[in-house]
């Protein structure tokens, strides 16, 4: 097997983005990351578009290869790959095995959604749509809910506190201030989402116990990745950041099946393939983007792949041990709360915002000073389907 | 233009003087305090060059909603319609929404419109809220009857309150009336209604010194700008 490296990368800023149709988010994403890879008028060996909602939201099929006729890429080969909230993620694998197998030498990764077309309660219920559709959907749950819960029994079990998690979100809001691409470029208060009367109008419950800043958006948004082998790397313009680990697991469609609900079990096994390939320890990694699509998600994964111990996330999230300069600096773009959750396109940002961070072009207020490895959790289902990439730097 | 003062006392509805709403102050998520008071008919002018820029954003109805509050305003500023009345909110004394409505009657108030010029912060779920307060609390009525004209305002208003849906006309002609009992309110006051009084004498000051207003392009770009939530 080849080792794979990214090349190039790009993005568009998320956020409600009424102008653009599906496929005009995924082009611009893919031609900032052609550019960015200095790749000219050459063509790709492959494509890999992620997507989960084309089909419901804009009853549009077939997105991959309608992008590389747009694109102009064809007869490129051209795949798109649904695998709900972590699609993005799993197609970067797809790529990265085509790539690493010897088979395609340059391949486009690409994933976008455009979420925002529907109200509120249709995007949730879509959404919902990734429940099983006897057990759960038929019964009303959304992810917010099933999140809730979860919140609930994590409180109970690891003592998980609300401030933990107004840590997580007002963290989180305070780095999408600084990052373009964010949707949300809103600094929260304190007062005014928690310490005041005021507050419970501001930050209304969304599902017992999370409030409305607990949540992410909904989103409008595309990022692209290119990939090829890493001995091939250094002919392109930028400093490569080698995927030098994944794993990826799956776990029971209903949360109520699990042994014990709160254990993310897929995200601890997809973390384990990932350190053991990449040789390295959680403790060797410098910076990380996290699923947290909920302020939970983002302490509950940081437990799971190891950062902390079960119980000690919340509180390494207060003690600003994952801020930037902090032990582990989880989410320095915002994350999926501030930078927003187009569902296809989230597991490629995630990896998009650390290759960023390994080539150190990141302003100084984001940027984790001499970053050398990264790590990415992508978060399918309500932890049924979960991808980790750990990237490095290439030496020079 | 001269008004012909004799005709005028025709064509100008009786007025009433609306019962004073007492300014409150609101700490938003992002930790700015929103001064809520009422509009004299002088602020007129200045509140609608504010709501001029919506009336070319289609984004969510409030090309409808900033069309129709305005004429309602200039109505009222030029002695055209009954019982009207106008809260606004502000921060730092740049007006960031505005509700309107009017008395029906003694017991029965109608709910007009709610415009939110900056988003994000549940600036018009406040000034609704502040809306319905006037209404309930200060001049004492039984029952508001509101419509919404955005699936934005029928999940505000509708759903949060949550309404009682009847087969009454409202006074805008579209949907059916719903009607916010005092009972709903009741209901629905320690979560939707908030504020402290009195206003710091200087968040007044500030206030009512001037009503300031962002310029067309950053009231668009609020609004319907990608960042729009």
């Amino acid at each position: 097997m080849r080792d794979v490296a990214i090349i190039g990368v790009g993005m568009i800023p998320f956020g409600r983005r009424d102008e653009d149709t599906l496929m005009d988010m995924l082009a611009y994403a893919s031609l900032k990351a052609l550019d960015d890879a200095g790749l000219g008028d050459k063509g790709v060996d492959a494509v890999y578009v992620a997507n989960m909602g084309g089909g419901m939201l804009q009853h549009q099929s077939s997105i991959a290869s309608s992008l590389v006729d747009r694109l102009s890429l064809l007869p490129a080969p051209a795949d798109t790959v649904e695998n709900g909230p972590a699609s993005g993620a799993s197609a970067i694998k797809n790529g990265l095995l085509a790539v690493a197998s010897g088979y395609y030498d340059l391949v486009l990764v690409v994933g976008g959604e455009k979420m925002r077309e529907v109200t509120g309660w249709r995007a949730t219920d879509f959404v919902a749509t990734m429940t099983h559709p006897q057990a759960e959907y038929p019964y009303g749950i959304t992810l917010p809910g099933m999140a809730g819960m979860f919140t609930r029994l994590y409180m109970e079990k690891y003592g998980v506190t609300r401030e933990h998690l107004l840590a997580v979100s007002l963290k989180n809001q305070e780095m999408g201030c600084l990052n373009p691409y964010a949707h949300v470029e809103m600094a929260l208060d304190r007062k005014g989402i928690y310490d005041s009367p005021h507050a419970v109008v501001n930050n209304p419950i969304s599902a017992d116990p999370l409030h409305l800043y607990d949540l992410c958006p909904v989103s409008d948004g595309a990022a692209a990745v290119v990939l090829c082998p890493l001995e091939m790397a250094e002919k392109f313009n930028k400093h490569p950041v080698v995927i030098s680990g994944f794993g990826q697991a799956t776990d029971t469609h209903t949360l109520a099946e699990r042994e014990d609900p709160t254990d993310l079990k897929a995200v601890t096994l997809a973390a384990e393939q990932a350190f053991a390939m990449a040789k390295l320890k959680p403790s060797n990694i410098d910076v990380a983007e996290l699923h947290d699509a909920f302020t939970i998600l983002e302490i509950a994964e940081s437990e799971h792949v190891g950062f902390f111990k079960k119980g000690e996330g919340g509180k390494a999230v207060v003690a600003g041990k994952t801020r930037l300069g902090g032990q582990i600096p989880i989410n320095l773009s915002g994350g999926l709360k501030a930078r927003g959750h187009p569902v296809g396109a989230t597991g490629v940002a995630q990896v998009v915002d650390i290759v960023w961070q390994l080539r150190h072009e990141l302003p100084e207020n984001r940027q984790v000073k001499n970053a050398k490895t990264g790590l990415t959790v992508n978060f399918g289902g309500f932890g049924n389907n979960v991808l980790c990439f750990i990237l490095r730097r290439a030496q020079s | 233009m001269p008004f012909d003062m004799e005709l005028e006392s025709v064509l100008r509805p009786p007025q009433v003087p609306m019962p004073p709403y007492p300014s409150k102050v609101i700490i938003l998520a992002n930790g700015k305090k929103m001064v809520i008071r009422q509009a004299v008919r002088e602020d007129v002018p200045a509140i609608l060059k504010s709501v001029h820029p919506c009336l070319f954003i289609e984004r969510d109805y409030y090309d409808v909603v900033s069309a129709r509050l305005y004429g309602e305003l200039l109505a009222w500023y030029r002695y055209r319609v009954k019982s009207e009345y106008c809260l606004m909110g502000q921060v730092d004394g740049y007006l960031v929404g505005v509700v309107n409505g009017r008395l029906e009657n003694e017991k029965v108030g109608m709910s007009y419109h709610t415009l939110a010029i900056d988003r994000g912060l549940r600036i018009g779920s406040h000034l609704f809220a502040a809306k319905m307060e006037y209404h309930m609390d200060f001049m004492g009525q039984e029952e508001v009857l509101i419509v919404a004209e955005s699936p934005i305002g029928f999940r505000r208003w509708m759903i949060e309150y949550p309404l009682e849906p009847t087969k009454i006309p409202h006074e805008l002609g579209g949907g059916d009336s719903y009607r916010l009992t005092r009972a709903l309110y009741e209901a629905a006051k320690p979560r939707l209604v908030v504020g402290d009084r009195p206003v710091p004498q200087d968040l007044l000051d500030e206030a009512t010194a001037e009503i300031k207003f962002a310029d067309d392009d950053t009231i668009r770009e609020r609004i319907a700008g990608l960042k729009g939530r």
